[in-house]
């Protein structure tokens, strides 16, 4: 078939009412720190990791939060737990231990 | 004799002032539009931050009103003349009082959220104001939305009538951000099943104690908080209410359904504080509001010698600061009224 170049562009809605929350639940009540993330990003600032590749701590947990499907298996494979995130944290989150619960939360589900 | 002034309007700042100026020896007389003196603080269970009774702050004002202030409820000023220094009010009731100082202390009204129609206020059943959920707190009811049915997810909207030209009110009014706090986290005490959402553009936790009490909802109570101004909100086949925003942490649209929607409603100079500002001939600001001598020093004072302001007449603030600015406001006028030296720096 001939392709016009047309496509059907996908609903870039966040849909909250179907969305799945599971993994946010469960970080929250193994790290309840994780509720007091107000965005502003300095997580992201100081992360090596996110120097040198597309890794943006605070964006993923936020998509986490909402429900929103990140293919975060790979995202947070590139974390090197070195925690100067939890450092500069100016709320006091345990940001080290959110990625660790995480890679135990997909583990545990695979 | 004594010299004696005339308090307009008997809510927080106009009790607390007519307290002091009565305690220093000045004849007061207070008038008050209601029934009852205590202004918006009768409609508001528990204060923010620390949740305690709002009754207990007016039971705190009641005890300063001595026996010695002449108070006047249900009464409206309708005209204000003025000769030799001395002002003479006249109500309602065709009587005229006689006083050496006026304090205009007419406060605010609520915005009314039906100017802003896409939020659906008066329109569906479920959308209600800050105000009308302060109530249903107040009642001792439990929390129903219209069809009686317990409201399993609440929302929040922030800025409903201030910040906002298309309104005409680019100001904050202060109080709405810790209020919604405060009330998504009685709703979680109340409701503990119930998920709270604010939808806020910032979060204004300025006050002593406001900081603490926006981090204990997110981490105690678990109420989110998602930053956008919503765009509309439509009502589902239900009764339950289908909002839009702009997630703008993430960057994109989102949208949900809510149970009830509260609308936190800024504050607006009161009809009570126009109406003595043309009788008076006072100033106003660019808000509306009286406008004060000077913002940083004079805070008390007005275009007009011999009249004086106090609390939400002059801006938007929370009941602390009004209670403050009131003991200011009766300082001025002592210093006025006994003519002590340092009245000459106003001019």
């Amino acid at each position: 078939m001939a392709d016009f170049g047309y496509k059907i562009q996908e609903d870039r809605q966040i849909n909250y009412d179907s969305n799945d929350r599971t993994l946010f639940y469960f970080l929250k009540r193994v790290e309840p720190s994780i509720s007091l993330c107000i965005g502003c990003g300095t997580c992201s600032a100081t992360c090596t990791a996110g120097q040198f590749t597309q890794f943006d701590l605070h964006k993923i947990m936020l998509y986490v939060r909402r429900g929103e499907k990140v293919h975060i298996a790979n995202e947070i494979k590139k974390c090197m737990l070195c925690g100067k995130c939890s450092l500069v944290c100016p709320k006091g989150i345990n940001t080290r231990n959110i990625i660790f619960q995480t890679r135990k939360f997909i583990h545990s589900n695979k | 004799m004594s010299k004696s002034v005339i308090v307009i309007g008997g809510g927080i700042a106009g009790m607390e002032a007519s307290a002091y100026l009565s305690a220093m020896g000045f004849n007061v007389t207070l008038f008050e539009k209601d029934e009852k003196l205590g202004g918006h603080l009768l409609n508001w269970e528990r204060l923010f931050p620390t949740k305690r009774l709002g009754s207990e702050v007016l039971t705190f004002l009641k005890k300063g009103m001595d026996d010695k202030i002449k108070v006047h409820t249900n009464s409206n000023i309708t005209k204000i003349n003025s000769e030799n220094g001395k002002y003479f009010v006249t109500n309602d009731n065709n009587e005229i009082f006689e006083a050496d100082a006026l304090l205009i202390t007419t406060g605010y009204d609520l915005f009314d959220a039906r100017r802003k129609e896409e939020y659906g206020y008066g329109i569906y059943d479920n959308v209600i104001t800050s105000a009308e959920l302060e109530t249903m707190f107040l009642s001792g009811k439990p929390i129903v939305n219209k069809q009686g049915k317990v409201p399993k997810r609440i929302g929040f909207v922030h800025c409903v009538g201030s910040r906002d030209r298309k309104v005409g009110n680019v100001y904050c009014s202060k109080v709405c951000c810790v209020t919604a706090v405060k009330q998504a986290t009685e709703i979680r005490e109340h409701l503990p099943e119930c998920e709270t959402y604010c939808f806020y553009m910032d979060l204004r936790m300025y006050g002593a104690k406001f900081e603490e009490l926006y981090n204990e909802a997110q981490e105690k109570y678990g109420v989110t908080f998602i930053r956008g101004r919503l765009s509309e909100a439509n009502e589902t086949i239900d009764g339950s209410l289908l909002v839009k925003v702009e997630d703008t942490l993430v960057g994109r649209p989102l949208k949900m359904t809510v149970d009830l929607l509260v609308l936190m409603v800024g504050f607006e100079p009161s009809k009570g504080t126009k109406d003595i500002a043309k009788i008076l001939n006072l100033s106003t600001n660019s808000n509306g509001f009286i406008e004060v001598a000077d913002e940083h020093t004079l805070t008390n004072v007005t275009n007009l010698k011999g009249v004086f302001v106090a609390g939400t007449t002059t801006s938007p603030r929370t009941i602390t600061n009004t209670i403050n600015d009131a003991r200011a406001a009766a300082a001025e006028i002592a210093c006025y009224l006994n003519l002590y030296t340092i009245q000459s720096r106003n001019n």
